[in-house]
């Protein structure tokens, strides 16, 4: 793997551990500025403690991460800040329940980003509309379906202006005639040129959207390239007998 | 038939009128009533200090090693929380009472002092574990979400967790409340004329049992309901804030 020192997100032998069990064993990846990395691995393959290691979810047990230049592993560097600019989308969507769509959206950007309340519900708003919900600003997230609830997840995200968005299933939990709608979502925001790095079973998105597809199993990168060779020419027989079973 | 309502009579008079006896009680349900508000505070305060110390402890550091001095001294603080809910719940609150009167006031014997910290310091015991058990109740998936917009610890507390974690403890905290008043009672265990003293001190002089028992128990039972009714109507309220 070469390095790349433009890259958005540089990972540099990232190793996690639980009690002991090694779940990630020395995985590199580069990132770069406009990539759409899809992740895809069967479950327990480590894909997911990968992505939640990129904002330190889970704290990785050795390795570094280059997040815009800034080795965010090291103790002394302020995460908080750096979070600030990596959105992330979760599979149970985790809106807060205690308060509207609206304040959902503008909880960040008020507290941490030092906007004034109007400006953050304007630039809310607008998002919300970009996302075919604007009528449900003031509706309870328990009031929405589970498609709703991820877009407004998303745009949550959104909102903080984020330079990378971290989607970790974000449909799996999603009745199947939902899972259309947050994908349409997501395409659009590839399209419009977000970075983003995506978990996901969904092999027609990986396809159609992905510029690099990353095969993770056993907690290493066995396979990575361009959706064109990944699918139609993959070459470790493990990515093979994996594709072979979702496809 | 007669001569039954005229003891009746004759025995209310004793308990209520005769030396301003009515004026007592009030001025017992004014002990009670002071001694329950102010360790009720106290018990709020120390339960939430504690509670943030354990689920803080909880979240962060149980099963790990500490990495740096503030480990340590959470560590050490979640140590001495833990001793102190063990000992208090423990133990019996009358028992507490009396080691704070006759031992750690023996020198100047503040019984209303005693009452205020000994009630305080065993509601929080108390009040800690209803907070903690509210706080770990919240869905981890809301505090990653709210570190991953960028919120420190703290904010995500102040924020996120405890406003969800308050409503859903307010029910348990509401009984604490009402457990509290009535543990009280013993107040006169160190020389303080709480409604019970009172009311048993009027029992002995007056060798009526029934008026002032009865009576007791009454104006109790109209503070619990009281309480019960402001519980109910907070809970409405704060459900009616979200759906």
């Amino acid at each position: 793997m070469t390095t790349d020192n433009n890259a958005l997100i540089s990972v540099k032998n990232l190793c996690k551990s639980f009690d002991g069990v090694e779940v990630l064993k020395g995985v590199n990846a580069e990132i770069d500025k406009g990539d759409v990395m899809v992740v895809i691995g069967a479950s327990g393959s480590g894909k997911s403690t990968f992505l939640r290691c990129l904002n330190l979810l889970e704290e990785p047990t050795s390795g570094t991460i280059l997040f815009e230049g800034v080795d965010i592993t090291d103790k002394n560097v302020n995460i908080n800040t750096h979070r600030q600019k990596m959105g992330m989308v979760f599979q149970q969507f985790n809106l807060f329940p205690h308060m509207t769509v609206l304040r959902n959206l503008t909880l960040g950007p008020t507290k941490l980003l030092g906007m004034s309340r109007e400006e953050a519900e304007k630039k809310a708003m607008e998002l919300l509309d970009r996302v075919g919900l604007a009528e449900r600003a003031d509706a309870y997230p328990n009031q929405l379906s589970g498609g709703q609830k991820q877009r407004i997840a998303i745009v949550r995200a959104l909102a903080m202006n984020p330079d990378v968005m971290l989607f970790d299933e974000p449909t799996s939990a999603l009745d199947p005639e939902m899972v259309g709608e947050v994908l349409e979502v997501m395409k659009k925001l590839a399209k419009a040129g977000m970075t983003m790095v995506v978990v996901t079973h969904e092999m027609g998105f990986a396809r159609e959207v992905g510029t690099d597809i990353v095969f993770v199993d056993d907690g290493v990168i066995v396979e990575q390239g361009s959706p064109d060779e990944f699918f139609n020419n993959p070459k470790s027989p493990r990515l093979r007998d994996f594709l072979s079973k979702v496809l | 038939m007669q001569g039954f309502i005229e003891g009746l009579v004759a025995s209310f008079t004793k308990t209520f009128i005769t030396d301003n006896r009515w004026l007592q009680l009030l001025n017992g349900l004014g002990v009670t009533i002071m001694i329950t508000i102010v360790a009720a505070a106290i018990g709020l305060v120390l339960g939430f200090l504690i509670a943030m110390v354990r689920s803080t402890y909880e979240m962060r550091l149980s099963g790990r090693k500490c990495r740096n001095a503030g480990d340590v001294i959470l560590k050490i603080l979640n140590l001495i929380c833990n001793i102190y809910i063990t000992v208090i719940r423990g133990t019996p609150v009358v028992i507490q009472l009396m080691i704070m009167y006759f031992i750690i006031f023996a020198s100047s014997r503040n019984g209303i002092i005693a009452a205020f910290l000994s009630f305080g310091l065993n509601s929080g015991a108390y009040v800690a574990e209803i907070f903690r058990s509210g706080i770990m109740s919240i869905d981890r998936g809301q505090f990653e979400a709210s570190r991953s917009i960028g919120f420190n610890y703290s904010q995500t507390m102040i924020f996120i967790i405890l406003p969800q974690a308050f409503k859903n403890i307010l029910p348990a905290l509401g009984n604490e409340f009402i457990v509290l008043v009535k543990e009280t009672s013993v107040a006169g265990y160190v020389a303080l004329q709480d409604l019970t003293y009172v009311g048993n001190l009027i029992r002995s002089r007056t060798y009526e049992a029934f008026f002032p028992l009865i009576t007791v128990a009454l104006i109790y039972l109209i503070i619990v309901l009281l309480l019960t009714f402001l519980q109910k109507k907070l809970e409405r309220r704060l459900r009616n804030s979200d759906h």
